[in-house]
């Protein structure tokens, strides 16, 4: 057992490092550090910015446009995306559909959809979530019926992430009513402005506007639309669990960059001249954050090595979810409470001179990585279910 | 980075579990304890035969040079199977200080605890101070021919069975110097050294032990004389770390039998693992188990690293393995209702083995706030 880098992963250490030293904008800095997602086009700028690196899809397979990079040299590259403070990429496109498409889509959707995934140029967003289906998503309604050479989609999605800003959309709707729950699903890869789209903005509790609603009324789309097979749209998804192991681990790199926030507020706001840090009750707090975010960053260590040498980790991907979320909240929950009225300044009506004010952005943002994704409470039914027996 | 076994520690690994499962019969283990034995005197030998005792004894010394990875599998053995002979103190500590042991006393120490016939504890705690492994106010002088050593030593892991003590002592420096330390075997039974032996809840026997005038030759210092500190705590180090492995063995074996439980015992007409609730629980102990194993194996690592950092990643795992090591076994008890909280069943002992181990060496709290320290702008490694 060791954590030693051979030679060769050394160098690519190198020189990711010299690359995120070189390209991570300056004004993304606070408000990754703070766990906060950066604006739509600022996404977009860092994924092109990767793309000409040749590192836009750094999960992905070489042969559709990724790097080919194994588990490790994915975490080597989280790694140091984390120490220099750089985003995580946005990863509906990259991860949610993406996989899908190149595993179970016809090669015309694989030419039209994956270069331009990867480039930066197309944005997805996800139509799965409804009013009526949350946590028990397999139970959602909106139905797709076939008609002559088209599909007719009518129902509603709720919490379609960037719906304003993208351009496609991957959903889910019924195609058979009869069939069991699961089974009549299909998977649909529309375009966002074909007719009968509208999209209501839902701005959610850190006022920033992420999601929407989205109706769909006589949508018509051809049936190059439909991915794999009817009633198969279910069971592609199955294709991203193996691939959550990378998603967790990009995601859990990142606490060290909230738990550098929160140390750096505690040394410089001073009490009588004295730094918060020699506050022994805060140092024990910071402590604390710090041993559990290096337990977290053990399970991830463990499980990219796994996947490099392609053993299975049974359900650490789940358990490595459920605590960083858990630890992102309390991080960034306490980083507020150091700053103390500095977090008061929420939005400043005019000039104002407060030194980073994202971190309560970041907390309250931070509310939703324990909702979405399958709620923590969705996350320990599974592994209670899968992996323990019960 | 590679967590994985070689296949020789795969192998030592199976021996390991064999010998547990052929031995750990909870019945005899619990015959064992009533008998008042400090440990069973033929497993001891079997352990010897099986060469655990000399993994940590170099190749020089006729023993195996193993790596902490070797010691780890073995530990965590113990720690599954309850086992009570003093492999961390004996097996571990006492081997990695005899290193700098003269020659005199070298070759036969280490010779009689590779083959399972001396118990040597190191009596590293005393009364006016807690958990700090610096904090020695007993004294050494020099006196014709030896050292003269007077004070109290608050805690001896295994003591109550040992043949020989490793006693630090002050023979320069304040008393939370790290310089002036010097380190002395010291025999049981010697003139001037009350063994005041107890039984923990765990069923060890240790010891604290008063010093009044304890005369030892000069060939019974370890090392150099006021150098002892970093061999202290590199021993201590070690056995830490083999400790994290025992509670992390102790974890998986209690937390897999409150599954077995779950899926067994019916209330209300279904398993209790049908209530969502439990189910919850089950899946947070499951995921405690997953971070001690993660801290557990990143300490071991970092006894080879360099000693900032090994310091920092020990006090880390030795706090967070203590914090979930303590969730898992209360809630085995809990989850297994009033036949948990009696003796008849191993899920009690798991637990105050649990309760003990996060003790040793000093606990959660203790070893949080050395990490604390650690992490200050400046901060130089104790």
């Amino acid at each position: 057992m060791n954590l030693d880098l051979t030679p060769e992963q050394s160098a690519f250490r190198d020189e990711v490092r010299a690359f995120f030293a070189e390209n991570v904008p300056e004004s993304f800095k606070s408000r990754v550090r703070a766990g906060m997602r950066l604006e739509p086009h600022e996404f977009t700028q860092w994924q092109k910015l990767l793309h000409a690196r040749g590192w836009g899809a750094p999960s992905w397979p070489k042969e559709y446009g990724g790097t080919g990079w194994d588990p490790t040299k994915l975490y080597i590259f989280e790694t140091e995306a984390s120490r220099a403070d750089a985003p995580v990429q946005f990863h509906q496109g990259l991860e949610l559909i993406g996989p899908i498409i190149f595993t179970f889509g016809s090669p015309e959707q694989k030419a039209k959809y994956l270069p331009a995934i990867v480039s930066g140029d197309d944005w997805w967003c996800q139509g799965y979530s409804e009013p009526n289906s949350g946590s028990d998503l397999a139970s959602l309604s909106t139905r797709a019926v076939r008609d002559g050479n088209e599909y007719v989609i009518n129902g509603q999605k709720a919490w379609t992430s960037y719906a304003h800003v993208a351009n496609r959309m991957f959903l889910l709707a019924r195609t058979d009513p009869d069939a069991r729950k699961q089974a009549g699903i299909s998977l649909f890869l529309i375009d966002i402005d074909t007719p009968g789209v509208t999209i209501r903005p839902v701005v959610t509790m850190d006022e920033i506007h992420h999601t929407n609603e989205v109706f769909l009324d006589n949508v018509r789309v051809p049936p190059s639309a439909l991915l794999g097979e009817e009633g198969m749209g279910w069971s592609y998804g199955k294709v991203l669990l193996d691939r959550e192991r990378g998603v967790t681990a990009a995601t859990t790199t990142r606490l060290a960059q909230q738990l550098r926030g929160a140390r750096k507020v505690a040394a410089e706001t001073l009490v009588g001249g004295r730094s918060l840090l020699d506050d022994p009750r805060v140092a024990d707090r910071l402590a604390q954050f710090e041993l559990e975010v290096m337990a977290l960053e053990g399970m991830v260590m463990r499980t990219m090595a796994e996947a490099t040498s392609g053993q299975d980790s049974g359900p650490r991907a789940s358990m490595i979810k459920i605590r960083w979320s858990e630890l992102l909240q309390q991080i960034t929950e306490y980083w507020v409470e150091l700053q103390g009225y500095d977090a008061m300044a929420f939005a400043p009506l005019g000039p104002f001179e407060a030194p980073d004010a994202w971190a309560a952005k970041g907390m309250i943002y931070s509310r939703v990585t324990s909702i979405y994704g399958g709620s923590n409470e969705i996350q320990r039914n599974i592994i209670a279910r899968r992996a323990l027996g019960l | 980075m590679n967590f994985d076994l070689s296949e020789e520690q795969q192998l030592l690994k199976d021996s390991a579990w064999r010998y547990g499962a052929d031995h750990g019969d909870f019945t005899a283990w619990r015959a064992r304890v009533e008998r008042g034995e400090a440990y069973d005197a033929a497993s001891w030998r079997r352990m010897a035969d099986l060469g655990w005792l000399m993994l940590n004894v170099p190749e020089d010394d006729g023993g195996l040079g193993a790596g902490p990875t070797e010691t780890m599998v073995v530990a965590e053995a113990v720690g599954r199977y309850l086992m009570l002979e003093p492999f961390v103190s004996t097996g571990v500590i006492a081997p990695t200080l005899l290193t700098a042991a003269t020659e005199a006393l070298r070759a036969h120490l280490m010779a009689g605890l590779a083959e399972g016939k001396l118990v040597i504890s190191l009596a590293d705690a005393e009364p006016n101070g807690r958990f700090d492994l610096n904090r020695i106010a007993t004294r050494a002088e020099a006196v014709e021919g030896g050292f003269r050593l007077t004070g109290a030593k608050s805690h001896a892991l295994d003591g109550g069975a040992a043949d020989w003590f490793v006693v630090p002592a002050r023979t320069a420096g304040a008393d939370d110097s790290q310089d002036g330390v010097s380190l002395f075997l010291v025999p049981a039974e010697i003139e001037g050294l009350t063994v005041m032996r107890s039984r923990a809840m765990d069923n060890r026997h240790n010891a604290s032990l008063k010093l009044d005038g304890v005369v030892v030759p000069a060939e019974n210092l370890i090392g150099g004389l006021g150098e002892g500190f970093p061999l202290l705590r590199d021993a201590v180090d070690r056995g830490v770390v083999a400790r994290l492995a025992e509670a992390v063995g102790a974890m998986d074996a209690v937390r897999e039998m409150t599954m077995e439980y779950l899926k067994t015992r019916k209330q209300f007409g279904q398993t209790l693992g049908a209530f969502q609730a439990l189910q919850h629980r089950a899946v947070d102990m499951a995921i405690a188990c997953e971070e001690a194993r993660s801290m557990m194996y990143l300490a071991m690592i970092a006894l080879s690293g360099v000693p900032a950092e090994r310091r920092k990643v020990i006090a880390a795992a030795k706090a967070r393995v203590g914090q979930t090591s303590l969730y898992v076994g209360r809630q085995a008890v809990q989850l297994h209702g009033g036949v948990g909280f009696t003796e008849e069943l191993a899920v009690a002992h798991y637990l105050k083995r649990l309760i003990m181990i996060d003790m040793a060496f000093g606990n959660a709290d203790h070893h949080r706030a050395e990490l604390a320290a650690s992490l200050r702008p400046g901060a130089v490694a104790a």
